[in-house]
């Protein structure tokens, strides 16, 4: 939290001459001639949108009345869309879980990340205002997701979301299929698998009846254990397992142990989504899915294709993208929205996946993800149409703040790469190896 | 049940292929020759696996009875200049892994044709985005790992695809070239220095062929081979992404008077005067390679500061050692357009000039009367995402008609 006063603030931008605005406008800003791109309703052509005070105001067509005392810019020709929501992602270097055991459920990817890394600017650049930061994929329960903001940090806490409960806003990492498979203490095949998930969320059940039974008795409540009580936010429905899953019977797989517990799931990658649409739709399960420039570097992603987003949309299944940064790059994420419609997914459906459908399965809907009078002035400013090769990303600004200026020559190192744009960021890349067993 | 599985229908479609090439006319609203201005409504005529004629619609005449192909956007079959497809299998595990042989730091006398599977999924699913022809074999990772071909993404026999089973000397310095640890080469000077030692010893061997036969040395295959890559016959492709591995590898190469190309090169924008002196040409690393380690100052803008300097240089899908399996060269040369390279720039990189600096100019690269009827086929800008490649013919045959 900031001491400084806005007033003061500006005092100090204005001594020293810095261009940069670091905290939202006190007076409202006004972007005119855009096509906005509003993803919960019509898009407006050279329409009128309007942030004040980190929230957006105004989003109308040519003519909507301006708030007295407003900067305007013109950006006619140019488009406007929400902030995207990248549902998996990897910036900032997060490690949870360690080596020593398969199921690790209280570590937590908050006390592990680096908002100073070099590829959360780079996600800025690519337009990305929020992140679901995930540890990675070699756990069953690998610990707990993170879901940041991606204001100008000095701190994590300055990226931090708070959720209704006023708890840190997060879910559960989990895994199955290869990655999560190794030499003992971690499982050697599928079955083992889910046979140690099953029984850590038994454990996780009791637990919580143990707390119910105890009804706030010290004597009686059960030692505190952090792994079972997040998994006991978990059963309650409070924290939504991310689930990394290939393979048609993995995926199967994970939608039977949902059933058994009760817990709420948005499935990752799903390799073979377009396999089993129908058992994914009728389980209600959302997906969040990768787009890769070509299949296989895993026997898991053999089948992996591009149709998935047009299947599983036919299919009514609630569909975002993810980076899965450094998989793919967070710069080009609009790309995996491009190449859903190439292979059949709608217009607007894909545009939907990289930003209100990401929020959805963040619960981050009523805050943002939508181009919505009352809602985060999370935004993009774009050279043109967002599936377009020849778009870049001019401008993304988190609640009203511009993090990104494609004008700016620092940031548009992050944007372009070069010469020192590599400098801060270390190679963090969970999966790399070519056995089976290597992650 | 159903009749038609996927492994039937590319049974069905490796039938096809393999059915000799038809006589064919393909119809573009744009037609982008590669020799010349783009062709408005253009028409190319393919008979007997090669461009017969190619001209405006109005002056090259369809003879009756001539399969008619149309597409919005006619481009020469694309080439990629560098990569580990067919190599470096989908699946990435040991059994479908033959890009890198690891048991010594220097084995030029791996021959590309040995390991090559034309069949491996990932050249049926470049092929489908227009690629028809590969620069492939020993990718990097050691000193020298063996040797290069170039080969048509047909899935016919590969007598018929191979247009040079043996392209060039593949080679790495740089922190990429170490071995295992405790073992040599460990550091960039040590690399250098082996390499130097060992091109010395085959000057010497070329020294001695020449000798009377009863003085001439036992054959070896080892620096026989390298003797074609002193010799200039088999280029040495130094892949090398570090400004001053790219300085060492031209100081090697004027050393020994070798012909090479610069592959990878993430710093070349650092070295832009010493590479355009060298006069030798770059393979550029995927537009959109992961930045990191070696590579962390790669650029998405380096192709347009290539070409403004005026060094030659093509564009490549190069090595991942996870996912994705193989990149796409359409896609690396879309992206290096829509930062700084005009597209035809673009599209020559990936055409035109990938063949000139492979050798194979005079067989494909472009849409000329006598050329090889290699071409691809779009639905719009074959740069946009989300454009389709809607057909792509090899030698005259048809090799995929669905959109994709």
């Amino acid at each position: 939290m900031t001491r400084f006063r806005p007033k003061f603030l500006a005092a100090l931008i204005a001594a020293f001459g810095h261009a940069a605005v670091l905290s939202a406008q006190e007076t409202p800003l006004a972007l005119t001639g855009a096509q906005l791109i509003t993803i919960s309703g019509e898009t407006i052509e050279q329409g009128v949108f309007v942030v004040h005070r980190g929230k957006i105001v105004t989003v109308g067509p040519r003519g909507t009345a301006i708030p007295a005392g407003a900067t305007t810019r013109d950006v006619t020709g140019k488009v406007i869309m929400p902030g995207l929501v990248d549902t998996h992602s990897h910036i900032g270097s997060p490690a949870a879980g360690d080596q020593s055991a398969p199921i690790q459920p209280d570590t937590r990817v908050l006390d592990a990340i680096d908002v100073r890394d070099a590829s959360i600017q780079k996600a800025q650049a690519g337009g990305i205002t929020t992140a679901n930061i995930m540890p990675g994929s070699g756990h069953l329960i690998s610990g707990q997701t993170l879901y940041l903001k991606l204001r100008d940090g000095n701190t994590i806490d300055d990226l931090l979301i708070t959720n209704k409960a006023g708890r840190v806003a997060g879910g559960l990492k989990m895994a199955n299929g290869t990655n999560s498979r190794r030499d003992p203490p971690f499982p050697g095949t599928r079955a083992k698998s889910a046979a140690l998930v099953r029984e850590k969320f038994v454990a996780a059940q009791d637990y919580r009846g143990k707390t119910a039974r105890a009804k706030g008795d010290v004597e009686k409540l059960p030692a505190r254990d952090l792994a079972l009580e997040t998994l006991v936010e978990v059963l309650e429905g409070q924290r939504v397992v991310h689930h990394h899953t290939h393979r048609h019977d993995d995926i199967l797989t994970v939608l039977r142990l949902q059933k058994e517990f009760g817990f709420r799931v948005v499935l990752h990658h799903v390799s073979d989504a377009w396999k089993v649409p129908d058992e994914i739709a009728a389980a209600k399960a959302p997906c969040s899915i990768i787009l890769l420039d070509s299949p296989g570097g895993k026997l898991e992603a053999r089948d992996v294709d591009w149709k998935s987003g047009a299947v599983l949309e036919k299919a009514g299944v609630p569909v975002a993208f993810h980076t899965d940064d450094p998989v793919t790059d967070s710069r080009l994420f609009l790309r995996s929205a491009a190449f859903a419609v190439r292979a059949g997914m709608s217009r607007a459906g894909a545009l939907r996946a990289l930003t209100l459908t990401g929020a959805e399965m963040l619960e981050l809907q009523a805050q943002l993800g939508s181009l919505e009078a009352g809602k985060d002035a999370d935004f993009i400013l774009l050279s043109g149409d967002p599936l377009s090769v020849y778009a870049r990303v001019l401008e993304t600004h988190v609640d009203g703040v511009k993090v990104f200026d494609r004008e700016n020559e620092k940031d548009r190192l992050w944007a372009t790469g070069g010469y020192g744009a590599g400098q801060p960021r270390a190679a963090h890349l969970c999966c790399f190896g070519t056995s089976e067993e290597a992650r | 049940m159903k009749i038609f599985t996927p492994h039937f229908a590319a049974l069905v479609s490796l039938l096809v292929a393999t059915a000799f090439a038809e006589d064919l006319a393909v119809q573009g609203e744009t037609v982008h020759t590669m020799a010349g201005e783009a062709i408005r409504d253009g028409v190319v005529l393919i008979k007997d696996g090669k461009i017969q004629s190619i001209g405006p619609a109005a002056t090259v005449k369809i003879p009756a009875g001539t399969r008619v192909l149309k597409a919005k956007v006619v481009t020469p079959g694309l080439i990629d200049a560098h990569t580990v497809v067919g190599f470096s299998g989908i699946l990435n595990q040991p059994h479908d892994q033959e890009q890198l042989e690891k048991s010594a730091p220097l084995q030029p006398e791996l021959r590309a044709i040995d390991s090559y599977n034309g069949r491996d999924p990932l050249v049926d699913y470049i092929r489908g985005f227009g690629v028809t022809t590969i620069h492939t074999g020993h990718g990097p990772g050691a000193l020298i790992s063996g040797q290069t071909m170039i080969v048509k993404t047909h899935p016919a026999n590969l007598e018929q695809a191979l247009l040079n089973p043996a392209a060039m000397t593949a080679a790495t310095l740089g922190s990429g070239a170490s071995a295992d640890k405790g073992k040599a080469p460990g550091t960039a000077s040590k690399a250098v220095a082996m390499l130097r030692a060992e091109l010395i010893k085959t000057q010497d061997y070329i020294r001695k062929t020449k000798l009377a036969a009863d003085k001439r040395p036992a054959r070896d295959l080892h620096l026989e081979a390298l003797a074609r890559a002193l010799d200039g016959q088999q280029p040495l492709l130094i892949t090398v992404q570090r400004h001053h591995d790219i300085l060492a590898a031209l100081r090697l190469a004027a050393e020994f008077k070798l012909k090479i190309i610069l592959d990878g090169v993430s710093d070349a924008a650092l070295v832009l005067p010493d590479i355009k002196k060298s006069g030798f040409p770059v393979f550029l690393h995927p537009t959109m390679s992961r930045a990191s380690g070696e590579t962390e100052n790669l650029s998405l803008e380096t192709a347009a500061k290539l070409r403004k300097a005026g060094i030659p240089f093509a564009f490549q899908s190069g090595f991942e050692s996870y996912v994705p399996k193989t990149r796409v060269v359409l896609f690396e040369a879309a992206v290096a357009a829509a930062h700084g390279l005009s597209q035809n720039e673009a599209l020559a990189a990936i055409t035109i000039d990938a063949a000139k600096l492979l050798g194979i100019q005079k067989r494909t690269g472009s849409l000329e009367a006598g050329k090889d009827a290699d071409l691809a086929l779009y639905d719009g800008d074959p740069f946009e995402y989300t454009t389709h490649c809607t057909g792509v013919i090899i030698s005259g045959v048809v090799t995929d008609a669905q959109p994709r």
